[in-house]
Protein backbone atom coordinates (compact mmCIF):
# COMPACT_ATOMS: atom_id res chain seq x y z
CA UNK A 1 0.00 0.00 0.00
CA UNK A 2 1.32 3.61 -0.84
CA UNK A 3 2.09 6.22 1.73
CA UNK A 4 -1.02 7.82 0.10
CA UNK A 5 -3.35 4.70 0.39
CA UNK A 6 -2.90 4.28 3.48
CA UNK A 7 -3.74 7.83 4.59
CA UNK A 8 -6.98 7.39 2.34
CA UNK A 9 -7.75 4.32 4.69
CA UNK A 10 -7.24 6.46 7.92
CA UNK A 11 -9.59 9.26 6.69
CA UNK A 12 -12.54 6.46 6.02
CA UNK A 13 -12.10 5.15 9.53
CA UNK A 14 -11.94 8.35 11.16
CA UNK A 15 -15.13 9.23 9.34
CA UNK A 16 -16.95 6.96 11.08
CA UNK A 17 -16.55 8.74 13.94
CA UNK A 18 -18.43 12.56 14.30
CA UNK A 19 -17.59 13.17 18.05
CA UNK A 20 -13.77 14.37 18.43
CA UNK A 21 -13.66 12.49 21.48
CA UNK A 22 -14.24 9.43 19.98
CA UNK A 23 -11.70 10.30 17.63
CA UNK A 24 -9.44 10.84 20.42
CA UNK A 25 -10.70 7.71 22.16
CA UNK A 26 -9.25 6.16 18.46
CA UNK A 27 -6.05 7.39 18.53
CA UNK A 28 -5.74 6.37 22.53
CA UNK A 29 -6.73 2.83 21.57
CA UNK A 30 -3.94 2.66 18.03
CA UNK A 31 -1.05 3.73 21.06
CA UNK A 32 -2.37 0.86 23.36
CA UNK A 33 -1.38 -1.64 20.30
CA UNK A 34 2.02 0.15 19.76
CA UNK A 35 4.46 -2.48 20.88
CA UNK A 36 6.66 -0.77 23.16
CA UNK A 37 10.57 0.22 22.05
CA UNK A 38 13.13 -1.36 23.91
CA UNK A 39 14.51 0.37 26.69
CA UNK A 40 18.21 1.01 25.18
CA UNK A 41 16.44 3.15 22.28
CA UNK A 42 14.58 5.47 24.39
CA UNK A 43 17.89 7.73 24.30
CA UNK A 44 18.40 11.52 24.57
CA UNK A 45 19.26 11.24 20.75
CA UNK A 46 15.86 9.84 19.46
CA UNK A 47 13.74 12.01 21.97
CA UNK A 48 11.74 14.72 20.44
CA UNK A 49 11.49 17.75 21.44
CA UNK A 50 8.87 20.00 21.44
CA UNK A 51 6.33 17.68 23.04
CA UNK A 52 5.05 18.05 26.65
CA UNK A 53 5.62 14.76 27.41
CA UNK A 54 8.42 12.50 26.64
CA UNK A 55 8.38 10.79 22.75
CA UNK A 56 10.86 8.56 21.20
CA UNK A 57 10.97 8.24 17.83
CA UNK A 58 14.20 5.67 15.25
CA UNK A 59 14.37 4.21 12.27
CA UNK A 60 16.16 1.16 10.45
CA UNK A 61 16.60 0.73 7.23
CA UNK A 62 16.03 -3.24 5.74
CA UNK A 63 16.76 -3.32 2.31
CA UNK A 64 15.20 0.14 0.77
CA UNK A 65 12.55 0.41 2.98
CA UNK A 66 12.73 2.63 6.72
CA UNK A 67 10.96 1.20 9.20
CA UNK A 68 10.30 3.09 12.56
CA UNK A 69 9.36 2.43 15.83
CA UNK A 70 8.24 5.07 18.35
CA UNK A 71 6.55 4.99 22.20
CA UNK A 72 5.73 7.47 24.67
CA UNK A 73 6.48 7.74 28.84
CA UNK A 74 3.56 5.29 29.53
CA UNK A 75 1.14 7.61 30.78
CA UNK A 76 1.08 9.84 27.56
CA UNK A 77 -1.17 8.06 25.41
CA UNK A 78 -2.20 10.29 23.20
CA UNK A 79 1.57 11.23 21.71
CA UNK A 80 1.51 7.52 21.80
CA UNK A 81 -1.15 7.06 19.54
CA UNK A 82 -0.30 9.97 17.15
CA UNK A 83 3.19 8.30 16.86
CA UNK A 84 1.98 4.91 16.02
CA UNK A 85 -0.58 6.53 13.34
CA UNK A 86 2.55 8.39 11.68
CA UNK A 87 4.35 4.77 11.85
CA UNK A 88 1.63 3.32 10.05
CA UNK A 89 1.59 5.52 7.23
CA UNK A 90 5.43 5.71 7.27
CA UNK A 91 6.81 2.82 7.96
CA UNK A 92 8.31 0.34 5.37
CA UNK A 93 8.25 3.20 2.75
CA UNK A 94 11.23 4.40 0.56
CA UNK A 95 13.28 6.70 2.60
CA UNK A 96 12.83 9.30 -0.31
CA UNK A 97 9.15 8.94 -0.15
CA UNK A 98 9.39 9.52 3.14
CA UNK A 99 11.17 12.87 2.85
CA UNK A 100 8.36 14.05 -0.04
CA UNK A 101 5.25 12.62 1.61
CA UNK A 102 2.45 15.10 1.71
CA UNK A 103 0.70 14.24 4.97
CA UNK A 104 -2.93 15.51 4.33
CA UNK A 105 -4.39 13.15 6.14
CA UNK A 106 -3.36 14.77 9.80
CA UNK A 107 -6.30 18.32 8.84
CA UNK A 108 -8.56 15.88 7.07
CA UNK A 109 -9.08 13.66 10.11
CA UNK A 110 -9.76 16.56 12.19
CA UNK A 111 -6.39 16.16 14.19
CA UNK A 112 -5.64 20.09 13.45
CA UNK A 113 -7.82 20.44 17.00
CA UNK A 114 -5.72 17.85 17.99
CA UNK A 115 -2.06 19.74 17.50
CA UNK A 116 -3.83 22.99 18.60
CA UNK A 117 -4.95 22.14 22.33
CA UNK A 118 -1.13 20.01 21.62
CA UNK A 119 -0.25 22.90 21.48
CA UNK A 120 4.07 22.41 21.67
CA UNK A 121 3.58 21.70 17.69
CA UNK A 122 4.75 17.83 19.08
CA UNK A 123 3.03 16.12 16.41
CA UNK A 124 4.57 18.96 13.79
CA UNK A 125 7.98 18.22 15.64
CA UNK A 126 7.55 14.23 15.31
CA UNK A 127 6.55 14.19 11.53
CA UNK A 128 9.63 16.69 10.69
CA UNK A 129 11.97 13.87 12.50
CA UNK A 130 10.56 10.86 10.85
CA UNK A 131 10.96 13.18 7.13
CA UNK A 132 14.13 13.45 8.58
CA UNK A 133 15.42 10.00 9.10
CA UNK A 134 13.65 10.09 5.09
CA UNK A 135 15.68 12.62 3.84
CA UNK A 136 19.40 11.11 5.69
CA UNK A 137 18.40 7.48 4.49
CA UNK A 138 17.82 8.89 0.84
CA UNK A 139 20.94 10.88 0.65
CA UNK A 140 22.83 7.86 2.18
CA UNK A 141 21.29 5.47 -0.49
CA UNK A 142 22.71 7.68 -3.39
CA UNK A 143 26.11 7.80 -1.49
CA UNK A 144 26.25 3.88 -1.32
CA UNK A 145 25.15 4.08 -4.67
CA UNK A 146 27.30 6.53 -6.39
CA UNK A 147 30.83 7.23 -3.91
CA UNK A 148 32.08 10.36 -5.98
CA UNK A 149 28.82 12.39 -4.94
CA UNK A 150 29.97 11.79 -1.58
CA UNK B 1 -11.38 26.13 54.72
CA UNK B 2 -14.33 27.49 56.54
CA UNK B 3 -15.66 30.45 54.40
CA UNK B 4 -16.09 33.60 56.89
CA UNK B 5 -18.24 35.75 54.58
CA UNK B 6 -21.65 34.70 53.09
CA UNK B 7 -21.78 34.68 49.43
CA UNK B 8 -24.45 37.30 48.19
CA UNK B 9 -23.54 37.54 44.91
CA UNK B 10 -25.56 37.02 41.47
CA UNK B 11 -23.83 35.03 39.38
CA UNK B 12 -25.64 34.52 36.64
CA UNK B 13 -26.27 38.21 36.54
CA UNK B 14 -22.02 38.78 36.96
CA UNK B 15 -21.81 36.07 33.98
CA UNK B 16 -23.95 38.79 31.80
CA UNK B 17 -21.34 41.37 31.84
CA UNK B 18 -18.32 38.36 30.70
CA UNK B 19 -19.80 37.75 26.66
CA UNK B 20 -16.60 35.70 25.92
CA UNK B 21 -18.17 33.16 28.17
CA UNK B 22 -21.96 32.74 26.17
CA UNK B 23 -19.54 30.26 23.39
CA UNK B 24 -19.44 26.66 23.03
CA UNK B 25 -16.21 25.43 22.95
CA UNK B 26 -16.14 22.02 20.54
CA UNK B 27 -19.90 22.00 20.67
CA UNK B 28 -20.02 22.37 24.31
CA UNK B 29 -20.70 25.41 27.02
CA UNK B 30 -17.47 27.04 27.66
CA UNK B 31 -15.97 26.47 31.11
CA UNK B 32 -13.19 28.66 31.85
CA UNK B 33 -11.22 27.45 34.17
CA UNK B 34 -7.88 29.16 33.32
CA UNK B 35 -8.30 32.31 35.66
CA UNK B 36 -4.64 31.88 37.11
CA UNK B 37 -3.40 32.26 33.75
CA UNK B 38 -5.81 35.47 32.68
CA UNK B 39 -9.18 36.19 33.63
CA UNK B 40 -11.78 37.36 31.45
CA UNK B 41 -12.85 40.56 31.41
CA UNK B 42 -15.89 42.28 31.69
CA UNK B 43 -17.95 44.57 29.75
CA UNK B 44 -17.19 48.04 31.50
CA UNK B 45 -13.48 47.29 30.94
CA UNK B 46 -13.76 46.67 27.20
CA UNK B 47 -15.71 49.70 27.05
CA UNK B 48 -13.60 51.94 29.08
CA UNK B 49 -11.12 50.64 26.08
CA UNK B 50 -12.77 51.45 23.22
CA UNK B 51 -13.80 54.61 24.49
CA UNK B 52 -10.32 55.60 25.23
CA UNK B 53 -9.56 54.61 21.20
CA UNK B 54 -12.69 56.56 20.08
CA UNK B 55 -12.93 59.60 22.38
CA UNK B 56 -9.67 60.63 23.37
CA UNK B 57 -6.91 59.04 22.17
CA UNK B 58 -3.92 60.79 22.41
CA UNK B 59 -0.19 60.95 23.82
CA UNK B 60 -0.19 61.51 27.62
CA UNK B 61 1.81 64.58 29.42
CA UNK B 62 3.43 66.41 26.59
CA UNK B 63 0.49 67.71 24.73
CA UNK B 64 -1.23 71.07 25.64
CA UNK B 65 -4.46 70.15 23.42
CA UNK B 66 -8.08 69.05 24.70
CA UNK B 67 -7.19 65.24 24.16
CA UNK B 68 -3.75 65.10 25.55
CA UNK B 69 -5.74 66.89 28.30
CA UNK B 70 -8.38 64.53 28.81
CA UNK B 71 -5.82 61.19 28.68
CA UNK B 72 -3.69 62.50 30.80
CA UNK B 73 -5.75 63.02 33.69
CA UNK B 74 -7.60 59.74 32.80
CA UNK B 75 -3.91 57.78 33.35
CA UNK B 76 -3.24 60.45 36.65
CA UNK B 77 -6.70 59.09 37.68
CA UNK B 78 -6.02 55.16 37.16
CA UNK B 79 -2.30 55.89 39.16
CA UNK B 80 -4.59 57.08 42.23
CA UNK B 81 -6.93 54.29 41.82
CA UNK B 82 -4.46 51.52 41.83
CA UNK B 83 -2.91 53.99 45.02
CA UNK B 84 -6.26 53.62 46.97
CA UNK B 85 -6.30 49.92 45.57
CA UNK B 86 -3.11 49.17 47.35
CA UNK B 87 -3.54 51.44 49.95
CA UNK B 88 -0.09 53.34 49.55
CA UNK B 89 0.96 56.25 50.88
CA UNK B 90 1.88 58.56 48.25
CA UNK B 91 0.71 58.50 44.44
CA UNK B 92 4.25 58.64 43.33
CA UNK B 93 4.71 55.49 44.30
CA UNK B 94 2.81 53.42 41.47
CA UNK B 95 5.07 52.81 38.63
CA UNK B 96 3.05 51.57 36.02
CA UNK B 97 4.96 48.54 34.01
CA UNK B 98 4.03 46.07 31.35
CA UNK B 99 3.20 43.47 33.91
CA UNK B 100 4.47 42.05 37.42
CA UNK B 101 7.33 39.91 35.60
CA UNK B 102 8.24 43.76 34.23
CA UNK B 103 7.92 44.87 37.87
CA UNK B 104 10.15 42.20 39.14
CA UNK B 105 12.86 42.78 36.49
CA UNK B 106 12.61 46.78 36.59
CA UNK B 107 13.88 46.22 40.90
CA UNK B 108 16.52 43.23 39.89
CA UNK B 109 18.15 45.74 37.42
CA UNK B 110 18.04 48.80 38.92
CA UNK B 111 17.84 48.70 42.43
CA UNK B 112 19.82 44.85 42.87
CA UNK B 113 22.71 46.49 40.52
CA UNK B 114 22.96 49.75 42.57
CA UNK B 115 22.57 48.25 45.93
CA UNK B 116 23.65 44.61 45.71
CA UNK B 117 27.15 43.19 44.97
CA UNK B 118 29.47 40.09 45.78
CA UNK B 119 28.49 37.88 48.45
CA UNK B 120 25.45 39.18 49.48
CA UNK B 121 22.19 36.98 49.74
CA UNK B 122 19.05 37.15 48.16
CA UNK B 123 16.24 34.71 49.19
CA UNK B 124 13.59 33.81 47.14
CA UNK B 125 11.16 30.53 47.60
CA UNK B 126 10.77 27.10 46.14
CA UNK B 127 7.51 28.02 45.07
CA UNK B 128 8.33 31.03 42.91
CA UNK B 129 7.08 31.21 39.37
CA UNK B 130 10.11 31.77 37.06
CA UNK B 131 9.59 35.15 36.60
CA UNK B 132 10.85 35.99 40.09
CA UNK B 133 13.60 33.38 39.68
CA UNK B 134 15.46 34.17 36.47
CA UNK B 135 15.93 37.68 37.12
CA UNK B 136 17.56 37.17 40.29
CA UNK B 137 19.57 34.65 38.47
CA UNK B 138 20.40 36.68 36.17
CA UNK B 139 21.36 39.45 38.92
CA UNK B 140 23.62 36.98 41.26
CA UNK B 141 25.60 35.88 37.97
CA UNK B 142 26.00 39.47 37.23
CA UNK B 143 27.00 40.88 40.14
CA UNK B 144 28.25 37.83 42.79
CA UNK B 145 25.40 37.26 44.83
CA UNK B 146 24.02 34.39 46.54
CA UNK B 147 20.38 32.91 45.86
CA UNK B 148 19.06 31.19 49.06
CA UNK B 149 15.56 29.05 48.61
CA UNK B 150 13.06 28.92 51.38
CA UNK B 151 11.73 25.26 51.14
CA UNK B 152 8.11 23.88 50.86
CA UNK B 153 6.34 20.74 52.92
CA UNK B 154 4.58 17.95 51.42
CA UNK B 155 1.42 20.71 52.37
CA UNK B 156 2.76 22.95 50.06
CA UNK B 157 3.44 25.61 52.37
CA UNK B 158 6.64 27.40 53.06
CA UNK B 159 8.96 25.90 55.79
CA UNK B 160 9.41 29.22 57.70
CA UNK B 161 11.79 28.05 60.54
CA UNK B 162 13.75 26.84 57.41
CA UNK B 163 13.53 30.67 56.18
CA UNK B 164 14.82 32.14 59.51
CA UNK B 165 17.54 30.00 59.32
CA UNK B 166 18.80 31.35 56.28
CA UNK B 167 18.55 34.95 57.42
CA UNK B 168 21.50 36.89 58.45
CA UNK B 169 23.24 40.09 58.04
CA UNK B 170 24.19 38.99 54.86
CA UNK B 171 20.88 38.83 53.10
CA UNK B 172 20.10 42.02 51.42
CA UNK B 173 17.00 41.20 49.06
CA UNK B 174 14.06 38.52 49.81
CA UNK B 175 11.91 38.74 47.28
CA UNK B 176 8.39 36.27 47.55
CA UNK B 177 5.30 35.02 45.89
CA UNK B 178 1.93 36.48 48.20
CA UNK B 179 0.07 33.37 46.22
CA UNK B 180 1.03 30.42 44.64
CA UNK B 181 0.00 29.78 41.15
CA UNK B 182 0.24 26.59 40.86
CA UNK B 183 -0.47 25.55 44.49
CA UNK B 184 -2.83 28.03 45.89
CA UNK B 185 -1.13 28.24 48.63
CA UNK B 186 -1.14 31.78 50.57
CA UNK B 187 1.86 32.68 52.15
CA UNK B 188 2.47 34.80 55.39
CA UNK B 189 4.17 37.46 53.81
CA UNK B 190 3.52 39.68 56.49
CA UNK B 191 5.80 37.34 58.98
CA UNK B 192 8.10 37.29 56.04
CA UNK B 193 8.59 41.22 55.33
CA UNK B 194 9.13 41.41 59.48
CA UNK B 195 11.55 38.95 59.61
CA UNK B 196 13.54 40.21 56.68
CA UNK B 197 13.43 43.87 58.04
CA UNK B 198 14.61 42.35 61.20
CA UNK B 199 17.91 41.48 59.56
CA UNK B 200 17.56 44.92 57.48
CA UNK B 201 16.75 43.10 54.11
CA UNK B 202 14.69 44.91 51.32
CA UNK B 203 11.82 42.64 50.52
CA UNK B 204 9.53 42.04 47.46
CA UNK B 205 6.36 40.62 47.24
CA UNK B 206 4.57 38.97 44.17
CA UNK B 207 1.18 39.83 43.70
CA UNK B 208 0.56 37.98 40.54
CA UNK B 209 -2.11 35.89 42.36
CA UNK B 210 -3.00 37.61 45.27
CA UNK B 211 -3.95 40.84 43.41
CA UNK B 212 -7.65 40.01 42.43
CA UNK B 213 -8.45 37.88 45.44
CA UNK B 214 -6.71 38.97 48.44
CA UNK B 215 -7.46 42.70 50.28
CA UNK B 216 -3.96 44.47 49.83
CA UNK B 217 -2.50 47.10 52.01
CA UNK B 218 1.17 47.76 51.47
CA UNK B 219 1.43 50.20 54.66
CA UNK B 220 0.17 47.10 56.92
CA UNK B 221 2.29 45.17 55.25
CA UNK B 222 5.46 47.33 55.20
CA UNK B 223 6.91 46.10 51.98
CA UNK B 224 9.17 47.57 50.12
CA UNK B 225 7.87 46.09 46.61
CA UNK B 226 4.85 44.80 45.50
CA UNK B 227 4.13 43.68 41.93
CA UNK B 228 1.02 42.64 39.77
CA UNK B 229 -0.53 42.78 36.48
CA UNK B 230 -3.70 44.07 35.82
CA UNK B 231 -4.87 41.22 33.47
CA UNK B 232 -5.25 38.76 36.49
CA UNK B 233 -7.68 41.42 37.73
CA UNK B 234 -10.40 41.74 35.32
CA UNK B 235 -8.37 44.38 33.84
CA UNK B 236 -6.16 44.52 30.25
CA UNK B 237 -3.04 43.11 29.24
CA UNK B 238 -0.26 44.32 29.33
CA UNK B 239 -0.32 46.71 32.10
CA UNK B 240 1.38 46.18 35.55
CA UNK B 241 2.15 48.14 38.28
CA UNK B 242 5.19 48.53 40.33
CA UNK B 243 4.58 49.92 44.43
CA UNK B 244 8.01 50.78 45.85
CA UNK B 245 8.40 52.94 49.01
CA UNK B 246 8.96 56.51 47.95
CA UNK B 247 12.68 56.86 49.54
CA UNK B 248 13.44 53.66 47.97
CA UNK B 249 12.25 54.06 44.65
CA UNK B 250 14.32 57.77 44.90
CA UNK B 251 17.48 56.42 45.52
CA UNK B 252 17.46 53.92 42.62
CA UNK B 253 18.56 54.63 39.41
CA UNK B 254 16.08 54.76 36.16
CA UNK B 255 15.54 51.63 34.11
CA UNK B 256 15.13 52.60 30.55
CA UNK B 257 15.95 55.86 29.03
CA UNK B 258 13.90 58.27 26.40
CA UNK B 259 10.44 59.96 26.78
CA UNK B 260 8.93 60.97 30.22
CA UNK B 261 11.71 59.45 32.16
CA UNK B 262 13.89 62.63 31.63
CA UNK B 263 13.90 65.91 33.19
CA UNK B 264 16.42 67.98 31.16
CA UNK B 265 18.90 66.20 28.33
CA UNK B 266 22.09 67.60 26.57
CA UNK B 267 25.20 65.81 25.36
CA UNK B 268 27.13 66.38 28.20
CA UNK B 269 24.21 65.10 31.16
CA UNK B 270 20.92 64.17 31.37
CA UNK B 271 18.62 64.85 34.65
CA UNK B 272 16.15 62.43 34.71
CA UNK B 273 12.39 63.46 36.05
CA UNK B 274 10.76 62.88 39.43
CA UNK B 275 8.93 59.86 40.39
CA UNK B 276 6.82 58.13 39.04
CA UNK B 277 8.09 59.22 35.38
CA UNK B 278 11.71 58.03 36.05
CA UNK B 279 10.86 54.70 35.68
CA UNK B 280 7.96 55.41 32.89
CA UNK B 281 10.32 55.63 29.58
CA UNK B 282 8.57 56.13 26.32
CA UNK B 283 5.02 56.26 25.78
CA UNK B 284 2.82 54.17 28.14
CA UNK B 285 0.20 51.59 27.87
CA UNK B 286 -2.16 54.51 27.66
CA UNK B 287 -5.63 52.86 26.99
CA UNK B 288 -5.00 49.59 29.02
CA UNK B 289 -3.56 52.07 32.09
CA UNK B 290 -6.88 54.27 31.63
CA UNK B 291 -9.11 50.79 31.91
CA UNK B 292 -7.59 49.67 35.26
CA UNK B 293 -9.70 51.93 36.90
CA UNK B 294 -12.68 50.93 35.55
CA UNK B 295 -11.31 47.04 36.25
CA UNK B 296 -10.95 48.54 40.17
CA UNK B 297 -14.10 50.03 40.11
CA UNK B 298 -15.81 46.98 38.97
CA UNK B 299 -13.95 44.43 41.70
CA UNK B 300 -14.86 47.29 44.44
CA UNK B 301 -18.85 46.98 43.34
CA UNK B 302 -18.97 43.43 43.82
CA UNK B 303 -17.04 43.91 46.95
CA UNK B 304 -13.81 41.70 47.17
CA UNK B 305 -14.80 40.09 49.80
CA UNK B 306 -17.89 38.68 48.52
CA UNK B 307 -15.17 37.68 45.27
CA UNK B 308 -12.88 35.67 48.06
CA UNK B 309 -16.06 34.20 49.43
CA UNK B 310 -17.57 32.83 46.37
CA UNK B 311 -14.06 31.33 44.91
CA UNK B 312 -13.59 30.00 48.55
CA UNK B 313 -17.07 28.44 48.27
CA UNK B 314 -16.10 27.01 44.42
CA UNK B 315 -12.77 25.98 45.99
CA UNK B 316 -13.72 23.97 48.97
CA UNK B 317 -16.64 21.95 46.75
CA UNK B 318 -14.06 21.32 43.76
CA UNK B 319 -12.04 19.65 46.81
CA UNK B 320 -14.17 17.94 48.27
CA UNK B 321 -15.57 17.10 44.40
CA UNK B 322 -12.25 15.99 42.78
CA UNK B 323 -11.18 14.27 46.36
CA UNK B 324 -13.96 10.90 45.38
CA UNK B 325 -11.92 10.39 42.49
CA UNK B 326 -10.10 7.45 42.42
CA UNK B 327 -6.10 7.61 41.76
CA UNK B 328 -6.52 11.61 41.55
CA UNK B 329 -3.97 13.80 43.99
CA UNK B 330 -4.62 17.29 44.99
CA UNK B 331 -1.11 19.04 44.83
CA UNK B 332 -1.25 21.70 47.41
CA UNK B 333 -3.25 21.00 50.80
CA UNK B 334 -2.29 24.18 52.37
CA UNK B 335 -4.11 25.61 54.97
CA UNK B 336 -4.81 29.25 53.46
CA UNK B 337 -5.81 28.76 49.99
CA UNK B 338 -7.53 30.95 46.87
CA UNK B 339 -9.78 29.43 44.81
CA UNK B 340 -6.52 27.34 42.71
CA UNK B 341 -6.78 23.29 42.54
CA UNK B 342 -4.07 21.41 41.05
CA UNK B 343 -3.93 17.23 40.63
CA UNK B 344 -2.18 14.50 38.91
CA UNK B 345 -4.27 11.60 38.11
CA UNK B 346 -2.65 7.94 38.27
CA UNK B 347 -1.42 6.28 34.87
CA UNK B 348 -2.79 9.72 32.97
CA UNK B 349 -0.86 12.69 31.65
CA UNK B 350 -1.82 15.95 32.49
CA UNK B 351 -1.36 16.81 28.89
CA UNK B 352 -3.71 14.48 27.87
CA UNK B 353 -6.18 15.42 30.37
CA UNK B 354 -6.19 18.84 29.38
CA UNK B 355 -6.92 17.82 25.41
CA UNK B 356 -9.52 15.37 26.80
CA UNK B 357 -11.19 18.31 28.76
CA UNK B 358 -10.57 20.98 26.26
CA UNK B 359 -12.99 18.73 23.91
CA UNK B 360 -15.22 18.74 26.34
CA UNK B 361 -15.31 22.71 26.30
CA UNK B 362 -13.43 22.77 29.50
CA UNK B 363 -10.35 25.15 29.57
CA UNK B 364 -7.53 24.14 32.33
CA UNK B 365 -3.87 24.87 32.17
CA UNK B 366 -1.80 21.75 32.32
CA UNK B 367 2.06 21.65 32.96
CA UNK B 368 4.64 22.46 35.13
CA UNK B 369 3.18 26.42 35.88
CA UNK B 370 6.16 28.05 34.92
CA UNK B 371 7.26 26.76 38.50
CA UNK B 372 9.49 23.83 37.16
CA UNK B 373 11.64 23.62 40.76
CA UNK B 374 8.18 23.65 42.70
CA UNK B 375 7.06 20.02 40.27
CA UNK B 376 10.55 18.95 40.99
CA UNK B 377 10.04 19.09 44.72
CA UNK B 378 7.17 17.06 44.36
CA UNK B 379 8.62 14.61 42.01
CA UNK B 380 5.92 15.29 39.11
CA UNK B 381 6.73 16.98 35.69
CA UNK B 382 3.43 19.15 35.92
CA UNK B 383 -0.38 19.04 37.32
CA UNK B 384 -3.86 20.17 35.64
CA UNK B 385 -5.16 22.90 36.95
CA UNK B 386 -8.37 24.32 37.39
CA UNK B 387 -8.37 27.89 38.71
CA UNK B 388 -11.84 30.26 39.76
CA UNK B 389 -12.97 33.35 39.35
CA UNK B 390 -16.20 35.63 40.05
CA UNK B 391 -18.12 34.16 37.22
CA UNK B 392 -17.23 30.63 37.52
CA UNK B 393 -20.15 27.90 39.29
CA UNK B 394 -20.83 24.42 41.08
CA UNK B 395 -21.91 23.27 37.81
CA UNK B 396 -18.93 24.14 36.32
CA UNK B 397 -16.94 22.36 38.34
CA UNK B 398 -19.61 19.38 38.21
CA UNK B 399 -18.93 19.38 34.67
CA UNK B 400 -15.05 19.33 35.31
CA UNK B 401 -15.88 16.06 37.71
CA UNK B 402 -17.59 14.42 34.90
CA UNK B 403 -15.20 15.47 32.52
CA UNK B 404 -12.57 13.59 34.19
CA UNK B 405 -14.57 11.09 34.97
CA UNK B 406 -14.60 10.70 31.00
CA UNK B 407 -10.80 11.35 30.88
CA UNK B 408 -10.25 8.64 33.29
CA UNK B 409 -12.71 5.99 31.42
CA UNK B 410 -10.90 6.73 28.08
CA UNK B 411 -7.44 6.33 29.25
CA UNK B 412 -7.56 3.46 31.84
Amino acid sequence: MTINEKQDEIIEEFDLFEDQLDKTQYIIDLGKKLPPMPESARTDQNRIMGCQSKVWVDAELKGDRLHFYGDSEPTAQISKGLVSLLIRVLSGEKPEDIANADLYFIPRVGMGNLITSLRSGGLASMVERMKAFGRAYAQQTVTVQDPSNA
Amino acid sequence: MQSAIENTLDIEQIRRDFPVLDQTVNGRPLVYFDNAATNQKPLPVIHALTRYYEGYNANIHRGIHHLAEQATAAFEASRRAVQSFLNAKHWEEIIFTYGTTDGINLVAQTYGRRFLGKGDEIIISTMEHHSNIVPWQMLCEERGCILKVIPVDDNGELILEEYEKLLSERTKFVSVVHVSNSLGTINPVKTIIDLAHGVGAVVLIDGAQASSHLELDVQALDTDFYVFSAHKLYGPTGMGVLYGKKEILDAMPPYRGGGEMIKEVTFEKTTYNDLPYKFEAGTPNIADVVAVKTALEYMAGLGKENIAAHEHDLLQYATEQLSELEGLRIIGQAKHKIGVISWVMDGIHHQDTGVILDQQGIAVRTGHHCCQPLMQRFGITGTTRASFAVYNTKDEVDRLVTGLRRVQKMML
